[in-house]
Order: C-alpha cells, then structure tokens, then sequence
C-alpha cells in the first residue's frame, strides 16, 4: 500500500514539474515586459487567448496545417505585442502606474469584447488530441510533456539571448538606465518595441501549447491570468529567474497539494502560500534590487 | 587644420529654461581641451546638447565638417563621439565585461569588440581583474574606468569626459588625471568638463572659461591657469 501511495506521489511531483514548466513560460513574457518597460500588461492572458483562436481560425475553419498554424499565430500575436507597445504603452509610458494598469486592464475588455463579437462564446477546439503515456503505474500526459519540452526549450533560448547577444544586453541595460542608452547608440524606442513583440512572441508559443490542452473561449484568459500574474509577483515582478523558480514552487502546491486533498484545494493552499509570502516577502521570493 | 568638433553660436536649455547662450567652441584632432567653470555655469549641458541628449534651440554642432544638429541621439555615436556622462552612469547590475560590450553596441564596433577589449585591460588591468564583477558593487574610482572604458570601445574619434574627477577621493583623483594625460599623449582627441580646474589645466593643450552659459574666456592652459582673474575667482589665490 505504502509503495503505491509513494508512486501516486511521484506522479504527482513530476506532473507538477511539467506543470511549473508552462507557467514559467507564461510568466516569463509578461515578466520581460515589466523588467525592461517598468509597465504590466493586465492583458497579457488575452494575448494568449487571440493566439488560441488565431490557430483555431487559421486550423479549424480555414484547414491550414497545424504546424503552419502555429507560425503563422506566432508571428501574428508579435506583432500584436508590438502594436500593443506602440498604440496603447507608449502614449502612457511616463503616465502614473494607475493609469498604466487602466489602460492595459481596458485592452483586456477590449480583447475579450472583440473575441466575443467574432467567435461568440462557445468553447472551440482544434480536435487534436494527445494520447496518455504511461510510465509503470504512473499516467502522464503527452501535451503536457511537449508543453514542458517546448516551454523549456523557449525558456533556454530566451535566456541565451539575454545574456549573450548585443540585443539582449541592450535589452537588460536599458531596464537599469533608459536616459543614457543613446550615448551607446541605443535606439530606447527600438529596443521597448522589439521587447514587446518578445513578450508577444511568447505568448503566441504559450498558445501553441495551451491549445492543445484547453478549448478556446472568450473568457480562458481569466483562468490563467491572474495565475501568471501573482507568479510574476511571488518571484518579484520583473526577476525573470524569480519568475522561473516561483512558477515550479506554485505548480507543486498545486499538484501535490491536489494530490493530499483534491484539485481544486490545490489553487486554495498555492493562493494561501502566496498571502503569506506577500506577507513575509512582500517584494516577491528574489526580489529585484532597485 | 580644420576642426574636429565645431560649434558655432549654440543655444540649448530645458524646456523654458536657456542654460546655454551663443556658445562658439572647436576641437582639433589630437587635440585635449577643457571646458571649466563653477558649478551651475551650464558644462554638463553643454556635453548632453554635443551628444544631443538634449536639443539645440540656435546655432550649429558639426563633426569633421558634417552638421548634425537633426540628428537623434544614438546616431551621434556613429559620427565618432563617445561620452563619459556625469556621475558614471554605469548599468550596476551588469557586469564590467557587459558594461563594455554596451560601449561596443554598434555594428560596426561589434567587429572590433575582442580587439578593444584587450586595448582597454592593457590601459585599466583593473578592469580585467574585475570583469564579472557587477559594475555596481566597484569603488568610484573603479566605476570612473569602466565608464571611461565603455566609451572607448566603440573607437570614439573624440571622447567627452564629464566631471571624471567628482566624487573621487583625492589619490584617485590623481589616477583618473593620469589616464586622461595618458590618452592625451597617446593621441587621443578629448574634450573634458572639469570643476577641478587647477588639475585639469595642467593636462590640456587649451581650455574655455564658461560662466552662466557663456564662454567668457578662452586659451592654452597655461595661459589660463596663469591669469590672475582665474586664479582669484577658481583657485583662490
């Protein structure tokens, strides 16, 4: 009985492992953005969403391939995070922070209105569906294994680009001084926008992998949203390693704390760990220093 | 032989506030040369309206014969100036090695990045020493190198310097003067912004005298350092 039990364990470990590695790659764009432009995209969940139907639209109704799809709902929600940048962000971009969120959290109903108007509120899937694999007596899922394959890969890449190309040092600098950055021959405007359609790019791959699990609706942004948005926090808004590790933390308490008790008390002790945390760390897990 | 860096007749201020009137200044090849003054007298913004940080209301900047008064800030890099800002402005939590790479973001600079990079440990071994160091956790006197190391690695034709010395405790100041000389003498073309006027004249070829956003005398060091009403009014003897 005992071994059973540590094996269900096991299973529940591991799929919080794959689990903490899509969150890390949903908190990861809205944590870039944040870090380098100091403003939080409210809506960074309907980016997501505008990627689901993007591959719905393009796979489903109009019988493009999936893989091509994907691409193309990729570049697409780029140059959304770009357009965001330049129409929305930029005109408030030295506007008190209240004001910041209003404007983004105003995208969101936006979005939300628009996907309404579109595809209605009927939940619309790609009908692919990944088969289980089972590994001894422990069941996983294959989507959620490419989603952590993928989220992990994206993650490495982004991480490399940071810290090894002349872009991405540009891109870490000028997080710590905007004023100084053309004396380098910067250009700050070129950088913000080329983050953003980062931050963009990252939500359309986070698409890619959520389609696969989840049916579309207007409303899916609310139910990984906030999620996203308070692991940012747990890790200390705009720490992208903090944002990394909180993402594994929460995805634990709620696999395994769903695994003591059931799901759903799963998100109530991860949101019970985060209170706390918020109390003890009020500037997140690693905080950024300022 | 014609001017590196020309000015001619320059206004520049902040918003409704003129800090610069009419100031007409030049900057030779190989040339060292040092705009002092009193705290206030408009030095640091004349450097950030050379650089365009800031725009230019009147007049003309030209470099080696091409104006360039509408062109944005981070194309004046590319026309060969670089700039050591006030008070360092290093990125403090990136490293001396990123800090440097920073200098040498333009593409034509990132061909040369290995070759200056060796150019500027061999002139601050220091700097080699600390190279993974966060850039934020060095001495002044350190993060002075580093800022001065960044602007060199893009191959700057002519370097500013702003206010390199303040804040430094006096022995580094020392230090800081000496690599200034050193460049000097090495050929390079510097144009520097001192309170430290008794210092810096001793290692300039020539030095303007700027007074409430005018030039209100100009000269060969010697000459200036020499002058009764400088000595009396900056040096207090």
């Amino acid at each position: 009985m005992d071994s059973i039990f540590d094996i269900f364990l096991l299973e529940a470990v591991l799929n919080g492992l794959l689990l903490g590695g899509l969150l890390a790659l949903l908190s990861l764009g809205l944590n870039l953005i944040f870090g380098v432009i100091d403003v939080v995209w409210i809506c960074y969940a309907e980016l997501i969403m505008v990627g689901m139907y993007a591959i719905w639209w393009l796979h489903s109704a109009h019988g493009v391939p999936l893989m091509l799809a994907f691409v193309l709902a990729i570049a697409f929600v780029a140059a959304l995070g770009a357009a965001m940048h330049h129409f929305i962000v930029r005109p408030v971009l030295n506007a008190e922070p209240i004001n910041q969120l209003l404007v983004t959290g105003g995208v969101l109903f936006l979005l939300q209105a628009l996907a309404t108007v579109a595809f209605g509120v009927e939940f619309r899937n790609i009908g692919v569906r990944l088969p289980g694999v089972n590994i001894g007596e422990m069941s996983f899922s294959l989507s959620r294994m490419v989603a952590f394959g993928v989220a992990a890969v994206a993650i490495a890449v982004t991480y490399l680009f940071l810290n090894r190309t002349y872009m991405g040092t540009a891109i870490r600098a000028i997080s710590q001084d905007r004023t100084i950055m053309p004396l380098m021959g910067v250009n700050p405007s070129r950088v913000y926008l080329l983050t953003s359609a980062m931050g963009g790019g990252l939500a359309g791959l986070a698409a890619c992998l959520l389609v696969l699990q989840y049916d579309v609706h207007p409303a899916i942004g609310l139910s990984f949203g906030p999620l996203t948005f308070l692991i940012c926090v747990l890790g200390g808004l705009g720490n992208l390693v903090g944002g990394f590790v909180a993402a594994f933390v929460f995805a634990q308490f709620i696999s395994v704390g769903g695994f003591f008790l059931q799901l759903e008390w799963g998100y109530v002790i991860a949101f019970v760990f985060f209170i706390m945390t918020m109390f003890w760390k009020p500037e997140g897990l690693l905080s950024k220093r300022r | 032989m014609k001017p590196m860096l020309q000015i001619e007749n320059l206004s520049a201020g902040y918003g409704g506030f003129q800090a610069l009137f009419d100031v007409t200044l030049e900057v030779r090849a190989g040339e060292s040369v040092a705009v002092i003054g009193p705290n206030g007298a408009g030095k640091t913004t004349l450097l950030r309206a050379i650089s365009k940080l800031i725009d230019t209301t009147a007049g003309s900047l030209s470099m080696e014969g091409v104006r360039y008064n509408e062109r944005p800030a981070h194309e004046v890099i590319s026309l060969g100036i670089a700039q050591v800002p006030e008070g360092r402005r290093l990125f403090p939590r990136l490293t001396v090695e990123d800090n440097l790479k920073m200098g040498a973001f333009l593409p034509a600079a990132r061909a040369m990045h290995d070759q200056r990079l060796q150019m500027v440990y061999s002139l601050f071994p220091r700097m080699k020493e600390r190279r993974l160091q966060m850039a934020g956790t060095m001495s002044g006197g350190e993060q002075q190198m580093c800022a001065i190391g960044r602007a060199l690695m893009s191959g700057p034709k002519l370097l500013l310097l702003d206010e390199p010395s303040a804040g430094l405790a006096p022995v580094v100041v020392q230090s800081i003067f000496e690599v200034i000389r050193k460049m000097s003498a090495e050929g390079y073309t510097v144009l520097i912004v001192e309170q430290n006027i008794q210092q810096v004249l001793k290692v300039v070829d020539r030095a303007y005298l700027l007074e409430i956003g005018r030039i209100r005398a100009s000269g060969p060091a010697a000459e200036l350092l020499a002058s009764d009403d400088i000595r009396r009014a900056y040096l207090g003897v």
